[in-house]
This record gives structure tokens, C-alpha cells and sequence, in this order.
């Protein structure tokens, strides 16, 4: 019988694999991408959390935790497009322009 | 039994192409591996009986998101492959899975030894979008007014800061930098003259 410990653990993997991806990603897409995957996670936690205890508050949190992601890419592209405009490139290293 | 079937199919599904998106050095690639294990991912919400979240997973996620990636991924040059220097891959493996355990034991702790008990359990004989329509206008009305203003103003920066300058070709705008480097060098070089 799959349980409420089964959904955990996929969701940790899922999450850690979104952390590995931020970590790693030089380019600010792809790091875009792994927050994406980060957030599926969580959302995938908070139902199983709620289905086993039987409560909708997981469900309704992993609804807003949705509101969020789609404001955070919307704001997001705007301002990676804007990067892309000025720097020509979305390497995280070139937007190191403080170096002494 | 078909109930395991299902999460391990979809459990592996997501980890295989959540792992593509990761790793992946083509962007086109990542993209449509995310977009394919959001899909899964809503197989997940579908399993644990929440059928609104897993269609709003669907229209939302797959929909919205992913064509807005996409569009957005037209103003980038996405047919070559990502340049990265990237550090030790074990390193990053170490780095990322013993955070992700730190994050988990720091949350599960307060509420390990805790009495959970349903605050809002969903109604007897309702389907799972009306008693999701139900607590959501009542006692999470607020947090729902909330997020509806917080989507209006992404729109609007969304709007302000892609639209500024809307006129420019972007392709155009690698030689400009280009150029403009050019004539750093030479305006440094007068400068050494100086």
C-alpha cells in the first residue's frame, strides 16, 4: 500500500534534484527551470500531507504556492529579458560586474 | 494495486525527466522534459483524490507556464547548447542533497512529536472541486484576494519590463554590444596614448 511516507520521499528527491539544478546552473533559464521543479515538489508534499490526514488545507497552500510560481515566471522573464537585452548573454558569471 | 502501479510509474516518469531538465545542456531539451513532468506530476495530484489541483496542475502549469517559457525563449538564441563552467559534479550531488535533508529535518521537527488533527476536512457526499470551492471562499477568502492582486501586478511588471523597447531587434543587439566593445578598446587605447 503506498502511504504517506512513499509521497514524501518522492517529493524529496524531486526537491533535492531542483536543488542540485540551482546549485550546478550557470545560465539564468535553466535556473528558472529548477526553481520550477523545487516548487512541484513542495506542491506534491502539501497534497499528500493533506490527503492522509484528511484535510484540504494542503491542497488550498498548494494552490497559492501555483499564484506564486506563475507571478515569480512572469515577473522573472521580464527581467531576464531585460538582462538579455543589456548583457547580450544570460551567464550568471558575466553579471559579476562588482568585482574590485 | 493499480494504485502502486500508477505512483511508481509516475514516480520514476518525473525523477527520469525532472533529471533531463537538470542536467540537460539544450534548452529546448529541459524545457519539454519540464513540461512533460509537470503532466506527471499532475498524475500525482490525480492519485491522492485532489482532481481540481490536478487540473489546475494541467491548465496552469503545462498551459500557462510552459507557453510563456516558450515565448519567452524566442527572444533567446535557444539552438545552441548552454556554455556552463561548472564545478565538481559530486560536489553540486553533495552540495544540494544535504541541503535538501537539512530543509526536511528542519521542518518535520516541530511537527514530528505533534497531534495533527483536520482543521478543514473536506464535506461528506461533496465531489473534491466543491468542497475546494467551498473552503476556499470562506475561510481562505483573504489569501485568495491576496494572490489575485499579487497576479495582477506580475502582469503589470511583466508587461513594463518586457514591453520597454519592444522595437529593438534583439538578434541586432549581439552586434551592438559587439561594436560598442570595439570602440571601448579603442577609446582605452587613445587613453595608454594619454
Amino acid at each position: 500500500m503506498i502511504g504517506l511516507n512513499h509521497y514524501l520521499i518522492i517529493s524529496g528527491l524531486l526537491f533535492a534534484i531542483g536543488l542540485m539544478g540551482v546549485v550546478r546552473r550557470k545560465n539564468l533559464l535553466m535556473l528558472f527551470f529548477s526553481t520550477e521543479i523545487m516548487l512541484n515538489a513542495a506542491n506534491i508534499a502539501l497534497a499528500a500531507a493533506g490527503h492522509f490526514y484528511n484535510d484540504l488545507s494542503g491542497q488550498m497552500f498548494a494552490f497559492f504556492v501555483i499564484a506564486i510560481a506563475a507571478s515569480e515566471v512572469a515577473v522573472g522573464l521580464g527581467l531576464l529579458i531585460l538582462i538579455y537585452k543589456k548583457n547580450g548573454t544570460l551567464d550568471l558569471d558575466d553579471l559579476a560586474t562588482m568585482k574590485g | 494495486m493499480f494504485e502502486q502501479i500508477a505512483f511508481y510509474f509516475f514516480s520514476v516518469a518525473t525523477i527520469v525527466l525532472f533529471l533531463i531538465t537538470a542536467f540537460s545542456k539544450n534548452v529546448l531539451y529541459a524545457m519539454s522534459a519540464l513540461a512533460a513532468g509537470m503532466v506527471m506530476i499532475s498524475g500525482f495530484f490525480f492519485l491522492l483524490g485532489a482532481d481540481f489541483l490536478g487540473a489546475v496542475q494541467l491548465v496552469v502549469y503545462v498551459g500557462a507556464v510552459m507557453a510563456l517559457y516558450a515565448f519567452g525563449m524566442m527572444f533567446f538564441d535557444a539552438t545552441k547548447d548552454v556554455k556552463e563552467k561548472n564545478a565538481s559534479t559530486t560536489l553540486v550531488v553533495l552540495l544540494g542533497g544535504s541541503v535538501a535533508l537539512l530543509l526536511t529535518l528542519i521542518f518535520i521537527a516541530p511537527i514530528l512529536g505533534a497531534n495533527i488533527e483536520a482543521s478543514y476536512p473536506p464535506l461528506e457526499g461533496a465531489t473534491n472541486p466543491q468542497s475546494v470551492g467551498l473552503i476556499l471562499f470562506t475561510k481562505y477568502l483573504i489569501p485568495f484576494e491576496v494572490a489575485a492582486l499579487m497576479l495582477l501586478v506580475a502582469m503589470i511588471a511583466g508587461i513594463i519590463l518586457a514591453g520597454k523597447k519592444m522595437d529593438i531587434s534583439l538578434t541586432d543587439i549581439e552586434e551592438d554590444i559587439a561594436i560598442s566593445e570595439e570602440e571601448e578598446m579603442i577609446l582605452d587605447e587613445k587613453d595608454g596614448e594619454k
